[in-house]
């Protein structure tokens, strides 16, 4: 393999998604780096294909269309530059094998199978079964389980420190027999993650020591009134993303094409974030929401956290989404009606066709409730998981674990939130920004100032792996290209009433002129500021309103403009103000609508009411 | 050119099944390499030990363990019937007799002298597998199981629950797009059934209570799955479901004619045995349902591996797949390489296809067509 060069005149860099695969021509345009074109294709890490290679091809194949270019020798992709032909480098990252599903065991189902299967779904896995010694199968049955669903990884527990160590190595020698085949990549040692009785690890060690690729963790349950999860998470997630997420079909020749290691997607994408919060020293968070998982990045305090939520994404995972957040929560969203059993054929139709897109506005309209929901869920996870600093023990008794809220403990603090950045499908292709930018107001509900943006076409991943080799020209094109700045939301806190203005704004625009803008409880307005624009405004809450400076007190900050603008959000936090009755609620969404314009006027149509 | 499509599900009259089939656990292998097995026969057995319980007989009885021995009716190896005596003891001049009993029917494992109690153990519980499809053994694995081989149909489907089974192949539509009642089933004992359309809650369970081992329709309703499972399906994977029966979906949720090459292919195997599977695994390493029909006859007819070399071009046949016109089928008539804007604003790469039916043109985007190969 060439060592890199030192300069380059043109990259060419994927991201394998779990749905697609997206491919970006970066070239230096006179002085400076700019993304030329963008071309993608279905990931092929299934049958008949089995080789994501296969789709990254055809991603190239139609940036070589768009931009003109040969860049594609037969299956070789031609480095480096030469004239017209070819690039400097070819660089990737990949998430191709979609979530995380794992299978969790313990020796009593009621109590180290529940902190067991409570690790892994805290860790953002599909849980596929939990397995118990005392779950009333036999021993070939579970066996056969293990074999029929494949899991991608075994989390095995069992056993308070001290107990008995005999249940706990039979579970182990069951794993044994079973000899799991992994359902992607066939020479693959299943990684096993041993979280059970300490007595016990020599035994778990010899007994598939070899045949697993096994990780030895703290107990999750060292006694029966404590619990410590976080080490058995933090390996969960850990070996997820290192180990499993490599596996993708045709991933060892995709590594044989890049002098650089293909990241794992969610990997990139934190190193972007990362590297955004350290430059403007603010606190971040970044979302990637794909087929499979949805990913939230943050910097608190300078702390980086990362979450991946396997259960929750917009096409494998939507089913799932609809499952946990619930009719209801969905349809909230959707200011028309539509028969419940309609919405699930829908949602269940996009789960067994992932790669298809919603082409009617009604099927965009549910598309971005549905995202709403995954956002908000996934960030609930995200901030029970961003607790400090990783590995640091975190055990609490067991009724502890069913009363305690994360607000307490968690690092997220949605007022001292200056940016949030979205990526993946939903955000990025949406039609018009302005809904990018609700869907993110909605789910996060950041308090005070916040600026929000978009990545333009989601190459957050492509830029983060090649921030690691040229920093200077990922940050380029991340702010000149990738990075959509929408604008600033101001959004307090509180209860304010019906009638009451919920905020005074004065701005003073660019030009010079002072304007004075309110926005009445219950309501949002747009207040327009382009992008590059910033303005110096004096924020006054109602009476009973929160923007950071204490009760009804005026808050002086710089607000930036983007494609949206500012967007005065009125509708009150904690609680959120979504009227609970059906035609207060769909008055509400169709006012929202029209202070963003955020669907075309006949959206009002499809109301069947 | 474009490169970029969405393959579909594998419909085919000629092709190479071929099926693993294996123990759970280390066994014997019942067949050899070359044998010519049906899809009822065992093809491997192992049997487990049965479950063991004690009965602990020094408390019953009242005695010390080391006393035990001595008030045994039965010994090791002796075989016992649930509630048989097993042990008897008498004190007090002999008035007084306690008796234990036997807790299971199998057989006296243990008796112990420690711990004073007697362990008992079910009989063996036997493991098989059966060969799935009629057709060749062609490999065998040691202890373990084998490989069967036969050439045939193969149909596979979007969506399933239940697992594997065996049947003769039925319809009980005319058309693709027909849908039925339960009152319309027949005689549908020991027979795989295609209904139709759409397979509602009703239709699936009373052909079951009827003795049908499985159902084939182009559609599902999500409630009505709902109700079958007895839960939501949060990720698509199935095949272990205990209903009696197992659902072969072909096409989605709702009510969706089967598509047409799927039907014409299933009419031209009724009466035939069908071995299904309605197991789906929905994410990478995709697992779908299917309908297998090994054709002797078929045998040395079998066409090459499918290519998927050209992608789409004009002329492609092409099936939509997401609304509108879920379905329907088009030739595709112009692929515009800039991106159009569609009804829900967004820009995507789209073609222009000519529906098959209605000799209209539409414009799709791509990404919600499948290919309909040859």
């Amino acid at each position: 393999m060439s060592s890199l060069p030192k300069s380059v005149r043109s990259v060419l860099a994927t991201d394998c998604g779990s749905t697609t695969t997206k491919a970006v021509l970066i070239e230096k345009v006179g002085d400076e780096y700019r993304l030329v074109v963008r071309g993608e294709a279905p990931t092929t890490v299934e049958a008949p294909f089995e080789d994501v290679t296969r789709g990254v091809l055809n991603a190239i194949m139609e940036v070589e269309e768009l931009a003109g270019r040969k860049i594609l020798d037969g299956e070789t992709i031609i480095t480096p530059q030469d004239g017209n032909t070819g690039v400097d480098i070819f660089l990737s990252t990949s998430s191709a094998g979609g979530g995380l599903q794992m299978m969790v065991t313990g020796v009593v189902k009621s109590m180290t199978g529940e902190s067991a299967e409570r690790a892994a779904l805290g860790a953002g896995a599909i849980v596929m079964d939990v397995i118990a010694s005392n779950d009333g199968r036999l021993p070939h049955e579970k066996i056969q389980r293990i074999r029929q669903l494949r899991p991608d990884m075994i989390l095995l527990s069992g056993g308070v420190d001290g107990g008995t160590t005999r249940h706990v190595v039979e579970l182990a020698e069951m794993i044994l027999a079973a000899d799991p085949k992994a359902r992607l990549g066939a020479s693959y040692k299943l990684p096993v993650i041993y979280s059970g009785n300490t007595d016990a690890r020599p035994e778990i060690e010899k007994t598939i020591g070899d045949s697993t690729a096994l990780t030895i963790t703290e107990n999750l349950r060292p006694s029966m009134e404590k619990e410590n999860l976080m080490p058995a998470r933090l390996a969960i997630h850990d070996l997820f993303m290192e180990h499993v997420m490599a596996q993708a079909p045709g991933y060892k020749k995709l590594l044989s094409w890049t002098p650089v290691p293909v990241m794992p997607t969610p990997s990139a994408v934190g190193t972007i974030i990362e590297t955004v919060a350290k430059q403007e020293g603010i606190d971040v968070l970044g979302v990637d929401i794909g087929g499979a998982t949805t990913d939230i990045f943050s910097v608190f305090s300078e702390v980086f956290n990362r979450t991946v939520s396997a259960n929750l994404g917009m096409s494998y995972s939507v089913s799932n989404v609809l499952a946990e957040a619930g009719v209801d929560n969905v349809m909230r969203w959707v200011p028309f009606e539509m028969e419940e059993a309609d919405l699930r054929n829908r949602i269940k139709n996009k789960m067994i066709r992932p790669t298809t897109i919603p082409s009617m506005l009604e099927e965009l309209i549910i598309e971005q409730a549905i995202a709403r929901e995954a956002l908000r869920l996934a960030f609930e996870q995200h901030k029970a998981l961003a607790v400090g600093l990783k590995g640091v023990q975190q055990e609490r008794t067991i009724s502890d674990t069913f009363e305690q809220t994360t607000s307490g403990e968690t690092l997220v603090n949605l007022n001292s939130l200056a940016l949030i950045v979205g990526s993946g499908g939903v955000l990025s292709h949406a039609p018009r920004r302005q809904q990018s930018m609700l869907m993110m107001l909605d789910a996060f509900l950041p308090e005070g100032v916040t600026e929000i943006a978009v990545d333009s076409i989601f190459m957050m991943p492509q830029l983060g792996v090649l921030s690691r080799e040229y920093p200077e020209v990922a940050t380029e094109v991340f702010e000149k290209d990738c990075l959509i700045r929408m604008g600033t939301a101001v959004a307090p806190w509180g209860q304010g009433k019906k009638g009451q203005t919920a905020i005074t704004a004065k701005i003073t625009m660019p030009g010079g002129a002072t304007e004075t803008h309110e926005v009445a409880y219950g309501d949002i307005k747009l207040v327009p500021l382009g992008v590059g624009e910033t303005a110096k405004a004096v924020l006054e809450p109602a009476r009973n309103m929160d923007l950071g400076e204490g009760r009804g007190r005026p808050l002086r900050a710089d607000l930036v403009g983007g494609v949206v603008g500012v967007v005065l959000d009125g509708r009150g936090r904690r609680p959120f103000g979504l009227p609970s009755d059906r035609s207060g609620r769909v008055d509400a969404l169709q006012r929202w609508n029209r202070s963003l314009d955020i669907y075309p006027e006949r959206a009002k149509e499809l109301a069947a009411v | 050119m474009a490169h970029a499509y969405t393959p579909g599900l594998r419909v085919t009259g000629h092709t190479v099944i071929e099926k693993m089939r294996r123990l759970p656990l280390k066994g014997e292998v019942l067949v050899e390499k070359g044998d010519e097995v049906t899809a009822e026969d065992v093809v491997a057995k192992t049997a487990l030990p049965g479950n063991v319980h004690a009965v602990n007989v020094a408390n019953v009885l009242g005695l010390p363990p080391e006393d035990v021995k001595a008030c045994m009716l039965k010994r090791e190896g002796d075989a016992v019937e649930k509630g048989e005596p097993i042990a008897v003891s008498k004190s007090f001049f002999g008035l007084f007799k306690s008796t234990a009993k036997a807790s299971i029917t199998g057989t006296v494992e243990l008796v112990s002298d420690i711990t004073g109690q007697v362990t008992l153990r079910e009989a063996p519980i036997p493991v098989e597998v059966h060969a799935y499809i009629d057709g060749t053994v062609t490999e065998v694995i040691e202890g373990e199981g084998v490989v069967v081989q036969a050439a045939g149909a193969q149909i596979q489907g979007i969506f399933g629950i239940g697992g594997e089974r065996v049947g003769e192949l039925a319809i009980l539509v005319n058309s693709p797009g027909e849908s039925i009642g339960p009152d319309r089933l027949g005689d549908v004992r020991g027979k795989v059934v295609v209904v139709g359309a759409h397979a509602s809650y009703d239709l699936i369970f009373k052909a079951r209570d009827q003795g049908a081992v499985a159902i084939v329709a182009g559609g599902i309703s999500d409630a009505d799955l709902k109700k079958i499972l007895g839960y939501d399906l949060g990720v698509a994977i199935t095949g272990s479901e205990e209903i009696g029966v197992t659902v072969v979906v072909t096409e989605g949720f709702g009510e969706l004619a089967i598509a047409k090459k799927t039907f014409d292919l299933l009419q031209s195997l009724v009466g035939h045995k069908v071995s299904v599977n309605g197991a789906t695994q929905i994410r990478a390493g995709v697992m779908r349902p299917e309908i297998l029909v090994p054709l002797p006859a078929n045998r040395g007819k079998i066409a090459v591996a499918d290519h998927f070399g050209s992608g789409l071009e004009v002329g492609t046949l092409i099936r939509i797949i997401r609304q509108p016109a879920f379905g329907k089928l088009g030739k595709v008539t112009e692929l515009p390489p800039d991106l159009s804007v569609v009804d829900s604003g967004a820009r995507v790469r789209v073609l222009k296809a000519r529906l098959e039916e209605e000799g209209t043109e539409v414009t799709v985007p791509r990404a919600n067509v499948e290919m309909i190969e040859g």
